[in-house]
């Protein structure tokens, strides 16, 4: 069988030693719990709790603020403290629902709402989108909407995105091997809404223990296939695995669906499981805590809201100072200055290092090594990009198909130079995705 | 948190591979090569090495002083002045050696904005300019060690040369050139190291040899070619001038197209040529087609062209 795999990438050290064999532990938080009412792409929620009213975990807090918007759930039982911006991830302040947390998670009863069988499309499809999911992976795409294709029957795949490939992340690993029953469960209700379609689980051939179990779980399966993909960051890219998977590609301008794919991660089938088969809402998820400064690295269920504050001292707190602290993974995460921001629906990991590569090394000049371009999983010339963006050269840069760029950072990785080549380019996707929103 | 954090845009770790230690792996490759040629030539080798490399470095330093801004950690002065001092003959007077050095850093990197932005190789630049200003000194091969013609000279003049000798380097020429072994050597580093690849020496060294074939007057004649091969600065133009980042295209397929001119050009200039030589003028023609040949070749962007094949 050939090597599921793409052109460039790279191989940094992956750290999941640190957490892998780590089983999840479920952390309940004590102080206040945060929901930004933007946890996805796509409009604002709404709030739908007044400050003052006393809500139970499982309850609606704010609804959906259109089609591509998703509605949030309170976590955690407690006060509406306030309705207020609050710092998230990225920096920015976003308005959020603040609850105060009475440590009783007393919640409201769940109930799937009509057995899987008698279920249609829309019936499923609306489940999902009232259970608030969106792509848990990062991106944060509303989930219903990524299921509601055009024409469904051209879709041939339902990919499942196990592949996991950020170093040091765990959560996805641990998911498959600890409730692969939900894992394929959910799956399966994604298939019911595809008749066409071919469910894969494609997992990163770094994580035998999983293929041999999913494989095994799915042995009876027929319409369900699992791959092995080459070990490579970053394998788990929406573009890169669906041509890993079924040799199609498309481009920014492209949705999966053009060329019959959809792809999901495993924390959002698992939600859409527990919604669709449980009744439960989006209000927890898989956070692995790691890095060479966390005193006991670990993964966690965690209930959407809480503090990453709380959570690193969950895991022992830092038993050496930190030089960086990552949202995410260190190709991908956001790094942040205050560790009082929540953890939201696309939060996977707390990554506390003590070293930061970035800050030991001034960028030089570019030696034209074509290091970057050899990596580019976009296929771009990067180096030639960074320079449009410095002259601000925008022509050229929508030219040389700078928008094809999916920040991966493959890049800066393992420019010699140290320039920040993702960095220049995103800032310059950024400009122009605004003006083409005018 | 008492300690202040440090923030940045992803990614948030990076490879050990540094613009020094690549330097630093050229010069370790260029050391075989160095080494023969000391071994081979005699004492006022390593003289006219040890000139070059240290006025390429004063002259970076100096304009660094000019300029408040020092670049010369970054090795690359010391590869320039190594690199010229392997393509000079090894009587060649210090002062030439010396200016040599000056102009490769002043006139062909620093004035065009230092590292990563001259359009010629510096090193190949001032040879040729030394070549063009004192050829007398530059075709100057008799030493001590050796008299009369280098093996290529010879080569075209019809008589018969020891193919064995070039290859291990026993011969005239210039100071790093002679050894095939040594090279290779050298280059083996490099290719190990992940520092260059086989796509531009091969196409490079392949065009070469069809070209000579077919055009050399001697056909397919292994004795011909490989005594072509191993003669002149062939296999030091292809695995170490050629394959300079700065002016090589940056592209996949320009790297080919790239290496195939050179081939081209090099058997032009050596079969058709008044002198026996040609790699260095057909790397510096190559350097200035750099443009136009990257314009020509730039890569598709993925999910752009043609659709990948469906293996399921």
């Amino acid at each position: 069988m050939a090597k599921f795999t793409f052109a460039g990438g790279i191989h940094p050290y992956d750290g999941k030693d640190l957490s892998k064999d780590k089983p999840i532990q479920d952390f309940l938080p004590k102080g206040e719990a945060v929901y930004p009412l933007s946890q996805h792409i796509g409009a604002l929620a709404q709030a739908i709790v007044k400050t003052g009213e006393r809500v139970l975990k499982g309850q609606k807090i704010a609804e959906s603020g259109g089609f591509v918007s998703a509605p949030i759930y309170a976590s955690v039982s407690g006060i509406v403290k306030a309705i207020e911006p609050r710092r998230v991830v990225t920096g920015d302040m976003v308005m959020s629902i603040i609850l105060e947390n009475d440590s009783q998670f007393e919640s409201v009863k769940f109930e799937p709402e009509a057995p899987l069988e008698d279920m249609s499309r829309e019936d499923i499809v609306n489940c999902i989108r009232e259970a608030g999911i969106v792509g848990m992976g990062g991106a944060g795409f509303p989930t219903h909407v990524k299921l509601s294709p055009k024409e469904p029957d051209k879709i041939d795949y339902v990919i499942v995105n196990c592949a996991e490939c950020e170093p040091y992340l765990t959560s996805d690993y641990r998911r498959m091997l600890e409730e692969p029953d939900k894992l394929i469960g959910g799956l399966k209700i994604i298939l019911r809404l595809f008749q066409n379609a071919r469910g894969i689980l494609a997992v990163e051939d770094n994580k035998p223990d999983c293929i041999a179990l999913l494989k095994k779980l799915t042995a009876n399966e027929t319409g369900i296939s699992v791959r092995a993909l080459k070990t490579k960051y970053p394998q788990g890219a929406e573009r890169q695995l669906i041509y890993a998977n079924t040799g199609r590609k498309i481009n920014s301008a492209m949705l999966p669906a053009d060329v019959g794919c959809v792809v999901n991660n495993v924390d959002t089938v698992v939600a859409v499981y527990r919604a669709v088969a449980e009744g439960r809402p989006l209000i927890e998820r898989i956070v692995t805590v790691t890095g060479d400064a966390v005193a006991h690295p670990q993964n966690f269920r965690v209930p959407i809201g809480a503090s990453y504050a709380e959570l690193a001292e969950a895991a022992g707190g830092f038993i050496k100072q930190p030089a960086k602290i990552i949202c995410g993974g260190p190709m991908m995460g956001f790094s942040i200055f205050d560790l009082n921001v929540p953890v939201t629906k696309t939060s996977t990991a707390l990554l506390a290092l003590t070293q930061d590569d970035v800050s030991m090394m001034e960028p030089g000049p570019c030696i034209n090594c074509g290091r970057c371009v050899e990596v580019c999983p976009g296929r771009v010339i990067p180096s030639r990009l960074a320079d449009h963006v410095e002259h601000f050269d925008e022509e050229a840069f929508l030219a040389d198909h700078g928008m094809e760029c999916c920040e991966c950072g493959c890049c800066s990785f393992v420019c010699p130079a140290r320039r920040h080549l993702t960095q220049e380019i995103k800032s310059m996707r950024k400009i122009q995705l605004a003006k083409r929103k005018k | 948190m008492s300690e202040r954090l440090k923030v940045s845009s992803n990614p948030h770790i990076r490879s050990k591979v540094t613009t020094n230690g690549i330097m630093l792996a050229v010069v370790i490759a260029l050391m075989p090569s160095a080494g023969f040629g000391i071994y081979n030539f005699g004492a006022r080798a390593a003289l006219v090495i040890l000139v070059t490399v240290a006025s390429a470095v004063l002259t970076e330093v100096l304009f660094g002083l000019y300029r408040k801004k020092q670049t010369v950690s970054d090795l690359s002065a010391v590869v320039t002045g190594l690199l010229l001092a392997l393509n000079l003959p090894v009587s060649i007077p210090l002062w030439m050696a010396a200016l040599g050095s000056v102009f490769a850093i002043l006139v062909v990197k620093m004035l065009f904005g230092g590292l990563g932005q001259n359009f010629m190789n510096p090193a190949l630049a001032a040879r040729c300019f030394l070549l063009i200003s004192f050829p007398t000194a530059m075709t100057n091969f008799e030493c001590d060690a050796y008299t009369g013609a280098t093996p290529l000279a010879a080569l075209k003049a019809g008589e018969q040369v020891n193919v064995m000798d070039m290859v291990v380097g026993r011969t005239a020429g210039t100071i790093g050139e002679t050894s095939v072994i040594a090279l290779v050597a050298g280059a083996c580093i490099l290719l190990l190291l992940g520092v260059i690849d086989l796509r531009i020496p091969a196409t490079y060294i392949a065009a070469f040899v069809l070209f000579a074939g077919i055009f050399g007057g001697h056909g397919f004649d292994p004795a011909y070619l490989s005594a072509q091969l191993a003669g002149g600065g062939l296999m030091l133009g292809a695995f170490f001038m050629a394959t300079d980042y700065v002016t090589r295209p940056i592209t996949v397929k320009g790297q080919y197209v790239y290496g195939v001119f050179l081939g081209i050009m090099t058997g032009i200039f050596r079969i058709f040529g008044p002198g026996a030589e040609g790699v260095s003028y057909a790397i510096l023609l190559g350097n200035l087609l750099v443009p136009l040949i990257e314009k020509v070749t730039k890569p598709v962007a993925f999910g752009y062209g043609r659709g990948g094949k469906r293996h399921d």
